[in-house]
């Protein structure tokens, strides 16, 4: 029962800082949100008993990405042009909560050890993991030596990532083109 | 009741996604944009991770206590890694934000689809 | 904010405690949580406070951009290499069992390999990231200023020849 109002409480908050996050208009405001958000995550994660994820969400959610947010407000305007709630995207936002919450209602319940997602490969790793490999972590062994052509993906989806955006910011020729600018250019082409 | 006590964690998952979605589609700015992207994917993250809970357990370090209930490793490490690659994904959509707003001059969806559509009515006309 | 002394002391004891703990992440891994991920994120985290606070240009300096290429791509190379390390022993790729003298062994030798590789590539890719974004506004504020220049140039070009491009 303590878990379920530990559980509870920190979604509370992450759902108070998402509405504060859609409702606000300066973006600074709303980047810092999204790095506080990141971080109450990472503290249910550890909760769900989810070590090492919460680990690596509060380095990387609240660390780095709320870096790059910030860097990129520094090159574009800080302020969201206010807008009223929008019907469609809400209607559409709502139906699709009802379509995910009846099909959500056939899970088996929440810390159920009879679900099917723990009979199946998750005891092979749990005892495996000892005798295979002979490390504590089984997050790690499962990451590097069982799912580790599944680990070189995601590393060289990183390293893509690395290259697109050199490619996108890193170049130093094309000089920049403003509203007011680009009227004069266009003149002068004529 | 017993029904939704069992689920609630998913539920409340599945609102905080809608809220990440309705910022996705609803809002024009692009980095507001980006901020609900965050959201919906980090929900994402908690439902896989809500899944992979066992009550009572602990996390999937093995101990030599009689402790044998561990959490599932196996959505840990489909999180871990798509955490990391989403900062990485994210960026690369900063990045292409900051080259908009260089050469449009604006990150708000509706005026740049005015912009592009006044210079595909110039190209018509040249 | 360089010129706050005590943020600068600070960031002179905090910046190798952090590298260090990022240390500790990446080899402890396989015992206690972390691993290669976490540990480059943190120890990118050092390098982005060093550059925060000392400047970009002294955070180059620490790190060059060429040598921070070179290691995003060592970190894949070193992944995709000791799967293929494993091959040429005879056993399937990313099979670390041969890499030892016994399967244990040889496991705890590939994971360690791997988990560094996935460190040095996301630890680097990382610093990349900053400094492109950061290196942007620098780059923004040359262009405005040889933008402002140009038009000085041309407004005194237009003074003395007015008439210059009459057929286009």
């Amino acid at each position: 029962m303590s878990g379920f109002l530990v559980d509870a409480a920190l979604i509370s908050l992450l759902t108070l800082i998402a509405i504060l996050a859609v409702r606000l208009h300066r973006l600074f405001a709303v980047v810092m949100l999204s790095g506080a958000f990141s971080l109450v995550a990472a503290a249910l994660f550890v909760v769900l008993d989810a070590v090492d994820v919460a680990f690596t969400e509060a380095a990387v959610g609240a660390g780095i990405s709320t870096i790059l947010a910030l860097a990129t407000l520094s090159l574009v305007p800080r302020d969201e042009k206010p807008h009223s709630i929008a019907l469609v995207p809400a209607f559409l936002a709502f139906a699709t909560a009802a379509m995910l919450a009846v099909a959500v209602s056939d899970l088996p319940a929440f810390g159920d050890a009879n679900a099917p997602i723990h009979n199946h490969v998750a005891p092979e790793y749990l005892t495996g993991s000892a005798e295979d490999i002979g490390i504590p972590n089984v997050v790690t062994s499962v990451l590097a030596s069982y799912r580790g052509f599944d680990t070189l993906g995601e590393t060289v989806v990183v390293f893509t990532a690395a290259i697109a955006v050199l490619l996108v910011l890193g170049g130093y020729t094309r000089p920049r083109r403003r509203n007011g600018d680009r009227d004069k250019e266009d003149g002068n082409a004529r | 009741m017993s029904m939704l006590a069992g689920q609630w964690n998913y539920f409340l998952v599945i609102a905080l996604m809608m809220i990440g979605f309705y910022t996705v589609i609803a809002r024009g700015n692009m980095v507001k944009k980006m901020v609900g992207l965050t959201i919906f994917q980090t929900s994402v993250f908690m439902l896989y991770i809500s899944m992979g809970k066992i009550a009572n357990g602990t996390a999937p370090i093995l101990t030599d206590a009689a402790q044998k209930a561990y959490a599932n490793p196996l959505p840990h490490v489909l999180i871990l890694t798509a955490i990391v690659v989403g900062v990485a994904t994210t960026a690369v959509g900063y990045a292409l934000i900051i080259r908009v707003y260089e050469s449009y001059g604006t990150i708000e969806d509706d005026e740049l689809i005015k912009i592009i559509e006044a210079e595909e009515d110039e190209g018509a006309d040249a | 904010m360089q010129d706050d002394p005590v943020i600068r002391v600070v960031a002179k004891v905090m910046i190798p405690t952090v590298m260090l703990f990022a240390l500790y992440v990446q080899f402890h891994g396989d015992y206690g949580p972390g691993g290669g991920f976490q540990a480059g994120v943190i120890f990118a985290a050092a390098f982005v406070l060093n550059a925060m606070i000392f400047g970009l240009n002294r955070g180059r300096h620490v790190w060059p951009a060429n040598l921070n290429l070179l290691a995003v791509c060592a970190g894949v190379l070193l992944y995709g290499l000791t799967g293929v390390a494993s091959m040429l022993l005879g056993e399937n790729y990313l099979d670390y069992d041969v890499l030892g003298a016994t399967p244990q062994a040889g496991q705890h030798i590939g994971i360690l390999l791997v988990e560094f590789g996935v460190g040095l590539t996301v630890a680097s890719v990382m610093v990349a990231l900053f400094f492109t974004f950061a290196g942007r506004m620098t780059h923004n504020r040359l262009l405005d200023r040889m933008e402002a220049q140009d038009k000085d140039a041309k407004r005194g070009a237009a003074k003395q020849a007015p008439k210059k491009r009459s057929r286009t």
